[in-house]
């Protein structure tokens, strides 16, 4: 039995999806005709040609498909936690750090304090001075994160001695890494690098890194897939509400902490800190989220954003079919609420790695799963409820495990399309903090921010230069 | 006192064609308001501003929106600019607000989101052209059939259009498809016809809508009519749209015999495509308009009496005909002033043969193109629905006004013979476009008269009586104003080429 021509056009009661003028949809809803109208808007400007071409690729709807299914089975357990030198090969010397490549005559200024921070740390220099000379005359390298399969959060700079969670997706054969949280205020991811600030990273290294592995290693590996699910259902949105994710990750790493070989004090305080640090989540949120675009990565003919991230002075987003290129402008500084007398004119553009969040599906994709977020980056709830809806139209489909239980547990936007960015002009809403503009200050405030545009139609033009003839 | 004008652009804030050429009517109509225009600044409308006097900013952009008042005090213009906001606010509450209440979700952005939020079976596209293959493949992609009845899409994106839409097994009608029937349901411009057992393919809107209108007036109802977009009997299309209609007619239980409306196809296409027709067992009657071929009128008649049922005679109002016949030849030149192309089309290939060559901004032949200007003292008709005239701006079934000029013109020229109009009723044309019609062709005879000639009007009328405008009462409407109107309009045609050379035939 086949099936009638036209999917049974012929046979069915019309219902008719109209785009243009809106007369022509009243016309037929004067015959009594269901209709439902687009509310269509012209692409961004210059992108017609473009898109048609894109649109047209045989490959692309089956190629979106294929990414959106990977980025959504995609598995993330935290296995490790290891120096970013012995699971990175990071080399002494190197620095990672966040958002698309850039180099220290542009680099913004938390990104220079967490560099100069980082010197610090790593003995490289004496004195702050001593250590932005030699950044300065280029004796160290800079590498995004990104490059290496790793996330850093704000400036997302890493040294090797940091130790690093280790995540793994099973199902891709895939691993990625996030250095350890410090906590908030003056940490040296919002630029920070005083002295209080670099002897918590000694202690870091010295005290926290080994306890967590051992209690990895003892009760792991931990699913973290599992709470991003649970979270969402429990106020947080993964990207700046991280409480119930954080409590959660305690409660399993606690039992392997508390029977790890160490000092009580030591135990004590490494429970302390993190029960106090209410983004002890967010570190391995990021990488989980990382293995969810990564599995989606590098498919010949998708449309979908595998990465954005931000390096305080530009944005960048790659996309899955033209591989590792990145596509930049410059960051936006984010509109939201600041800490104590802190105000706009203080804030840096747009930062950090963490954008991963959104790329997943989390984040500010997931914002009406998390109202109570309003208080902290501004807005307010209808606000809060419309973002994620907003995001379902320039999302390839849902996740199947991250819910909203507000949206009758649907599940978020997840993939985004740079065909639909293009077509409708809506930019993907990111929830992220504020780093102070002078390096040294630190988090200055929480906020919403988007990408600036011209990232979208930059990726589109490779993508239809990328297709086959 | 002098007037005050004020021109605005606002970017970032797109609406279509339609909706703000009725803003700028509800805004002309202001008190204090002496004109208005509100509209995308298309190379077209910034034309049509710059005409009525207004200064349009520099760096005006298509996707940028104009605001031109001209009031007669500051008062006015500050009640056209209430006008203007108050009538923008209300298309922003219309069917894109979406998102007032706690959490509503918001209005689809995207064509492909809205067939899936409204389990839609079929798609309507009406977008400015250079958007439309984007939106017909999104449509294509959610697996449902689509009309497209935007225009300026190029023949290899129709022809890869088509063939993605074969390949998922659905049906695209356009592009340039004006009107459609489905299931008793009128798309774009369609009249209200009885249902019936004719199926109609049709590479041709206002063609199809007057061969429909005929067949209605015969007591013959229709079952679905399908577009197919212009050239999809050329060579390089080779029918890719006509044989899927004809395959989806030959399985509907509702479909007994078929017409096709087309323009001349390509020999080697018609002669595969009725060996396709035969090959589903299908009766097909051609309704070809072309240079050496029977107009549609006449086809329509042959598809009658080869059905075995009485030809009736065409609905006709004359006034004042005999006495002009038989005061010999008007002498001048025909002017026909149209908006439906094929109804153009039909006009000049029945013209030509009597008058020779006759200009046109869609002409028979290269050398009888009209300038940009679209002026000739010899026999013009111009088609005001062709690409060239409506980029930017609804089409003249939808907004008169360009023609509406043309008309006040033609009557001070004395060049001008006859002139000859259509008029195309039905869903998704002007509410009531005889009322202003009859206006303009009462103020143009009059003012023929006041330079003492004698100016016939002829209306080739395409409706039905269910139409929500009444050919009946649009009839009377025009009759009044001085003006024959017939329901074919070869016979117009013939009745203005009487008009004009005094022959009759």
């Amino acid at each position: 039995m086949t099936s009638p021509p036209l999917q049974g056009l012929l046979h069915t009661e019309p219902v008719v999806a109209t785009a243009g003028v809106s007369l022509f949809a009243e016309a037929l809803r004067d015959q009594a005709v269901a209709v439902a109208e687009t509310d269509w808007m012209p692409p961004m400007a210059g992108t017609e040609a473009e898109l048609a071409r894109v649109m047209a690729d045989p490959r692309r709807a089956a190629a979106n498909a294929l990414a959106h299914a990977r980025m959504v089975a995609a598995e993330a357990s935290l296995v490790d936690v290891r120096p970013a030198a012995q699971c990175l090969g990071l080399e002494r010397g190197t620095f990672l750090h966040a958002g698309p490549p850039i180099e220290w005559a542009r680099a913004s200024g938390p990104m220079r304090g967490a560099l100069i921070g980082a010197a610090l740390f790593e003995g490289l220099a004496d004195t702050p001075q001593e250590a932005e000379r030699q950044l300065e005359r280029g004796a160290f390298d800079l590498e995004p994160c990104h490059h290496r399969d790793a996330v850093g959060p704000m400036a997302g700079v890493v040294s090797p001695s940091m130790w690093m969670y280790e995540l793994r997706d099973e199902v891709h054969d895939n691993t990625s890494w996030c250095s350890l949280n410090e906590g908030l205020g003056k940490v040296l991811r919002y630029g920070a690098y005083g002295p209080e600030v670099i002897e918590r990273l000694h202690w870091m290294t010295r005290v926290l890194g080994p306890l967590v592995q051992q209690s990895v290693r003892a009760t792991g590996p931990v699913d973290i897939k599992g709470i991003i699910a649970q979270m969402l259902q429990m106020g947080d949105e993964g990207h700046n509400r991280n409480r119930a994710g954080s409590l959660m990750l305690l409660r399993e790493l606690l039992p392997g902490l508390i029977t790890a070989q160490a000092p009580a004090s030591d135990i004590a305080e490494a429970v302390r800190f993190s029960g106090a640090n209410e983004h002890f989540f967010l570190n391995v949120g990021m990488p989980a989220c990382k293995l969810a675009t990564l599995a989606a990565h590098g498919i010949p003919g998708s449309t979908i954003v595998t990465t954005m991230a931000r390096n305080g002075t530009d944005f960048g987003i790659r996309v899955s079919g033209t591989g590792d290129a990145w596509f930049t402008g410059p960051a936006n500084t984010p509109q939201g609420l600041f800490l104590g007398d802190y105000g706009p004119e203080d804030a840096n553009p747009d930062i950090g790695d963490s954008a991963i969040t959104e790329t997943g599906g989390i984040g500010g994709f997931a914002m009406a799963a998390a109202p109570a977020i309003v208080k902290f980056v501004g807005g307010d709830v209808p606000f809060a409820l419309e973002a994620t809806q907003r995001m379902y139209a320039i999302t390839q489909g849902e996740h199947t495990a991250y819910t909203v239980p507000i949206l009758e547990f649907r599940g978020t936007p997840t993939g985004i399309d740079v065909t639909k960015v293009v077509r409708t002009g809506i930019l993907p809403q990111i929830n992220t903090g504020m780093a102070g503009a002078v390096a040294g200050t630190g988090q200055v405030g929480a906020g919403l921010v988007t990408p600036p545009q011209e990232c979208f139609p930059a990726a589109l033009t490779a993508l239809a230069v990328a297709l086959p003839d | 006192m002098d007037d005050v004008t004020a021109v605005y652009l606002r970017s970032g804030a797109y609406y279509d064609s339609v909706s703000l050429m009725q803003v700028s009517r509800t805004v002309a109509d202001t008190a204090g308001v002496l004109a208005a225009q509100v509209a995308m600044a298309t190379e077209l409308n910034i034309e049509v501003l710059t005409t009525m006097g207004f200064a349009i900013p520099e760096g005006a952009a298509a996707n940028d929106l104009v605001i031109a008042l001209r009031a007669a005090s500051v008062e006015g213009l500050a009640a056209g600019e209430a006008a203007v906001e108050l009538a923008l606010a209300e298309l922003r509450s219309g069917p894109r607000a979406g998102s007032g209440g706690f959490g509503s979700a918001p209005a689809p952005r995207t064509l492909g989101a809205a067939v899936k939020r409204g389990e839609a079976t079929m798609a309507l596209i009406s977008v400015p052209g250079q958007h439309a293959v984007t939106e017909t493949l999104d449509a294509i992609e959610a697996g449902v059939s689509v009309m497209l009845f935007s225009d300026n899409v190029s023949l290899e994106d129709e022809i890869r259009l088509k063939d993605t839409a074969a390949a998922a097994g659905v049906l695209v009608m356009g592009p340039d498809c004006g009107t459609a029937l489905v299931g008793g349901v009128a798309l774009g411009f369609a009249n209200v016809v009885s249902a019936g057992e004719v199926g109609m393919v049709a590479a041709s809107g206002t063609g199809a809508q007057q061969v429909m209108c005929l067949l209605d007036a015969a007591g013959v109802g229709i079952s679905h009519c399908l577009g197919t977009g212009g050239r999809d009997l050329s060579a390089a299309v080779g029918g890719r749209s006509t044989r899927a209609a004809l395959a989806a007619l030959a399985d509907d239980p509702n479909t007994g015999r078929i017409i096709v409306v087309s323009k001349p196809p390509d020999d080697a296409v018609l002669e595969e495509v009725t060996a396709y027709a035969a090959g589903l067992g299908l009766d097909v009657t051609w309704a070809i308009l072309g240079p050496g071929r029977q107009d549609l009128t006449a086809a329509v008649e042959d598809f009658l009496r080869h059905s075995g049922i009485h030809v009736p005679t065409w609905p006709a109002v004359l006034v004042d005909v005999p006495g002009r016949l038989a005061a010999g030849a008007e002498g001048g030149g025909l002017r026909g002033l149209f908006c439906g192309g094929t109804l153009a089309d039909e006009a000049m290939l029945i013209a030509q043969e009597r008058l020779g060559a006759i200009y046109s901004n869609i002409p028979l032949r290269a050398d009888w193109a009209l300038g940009p200007e679209l002026r000739s003292a010899g026999h013009v008709v111009i088609d005001f629905g062709d690409d060239g005239l409506t980029q930017g701006r609804a089409h003249p079934m939808i907004d008169p006004s360009l023609r509406l000029e043309r008309i006040a013109a033609e009557a001070a020229d004395p060049t001008c013979g006859v002139l000859l109009l259509d008029l195309v009723l039905g869903h998704g044309a002007h509410p009531d476009p005889a009322a202003e019609l009859a206006e303009a062709i009462g103020s143009a005879r009059a003012r023929a008269a006041g330079d003492g000639r004698s100016l016939p009007v002829v209306v080739s009328l395409t409706g039905t009586d269910r139409d929500p405008q009444d050919a009946a009462r649009s009839t009377q409407l025009l009759a009044a104003a001085g003006a024959s109107v017939l329901r074919s309009n070869a016979e117009a045609t013939r009745l203005a080429l009487d008009l004009l050379t005094g022959v009759t035939p």
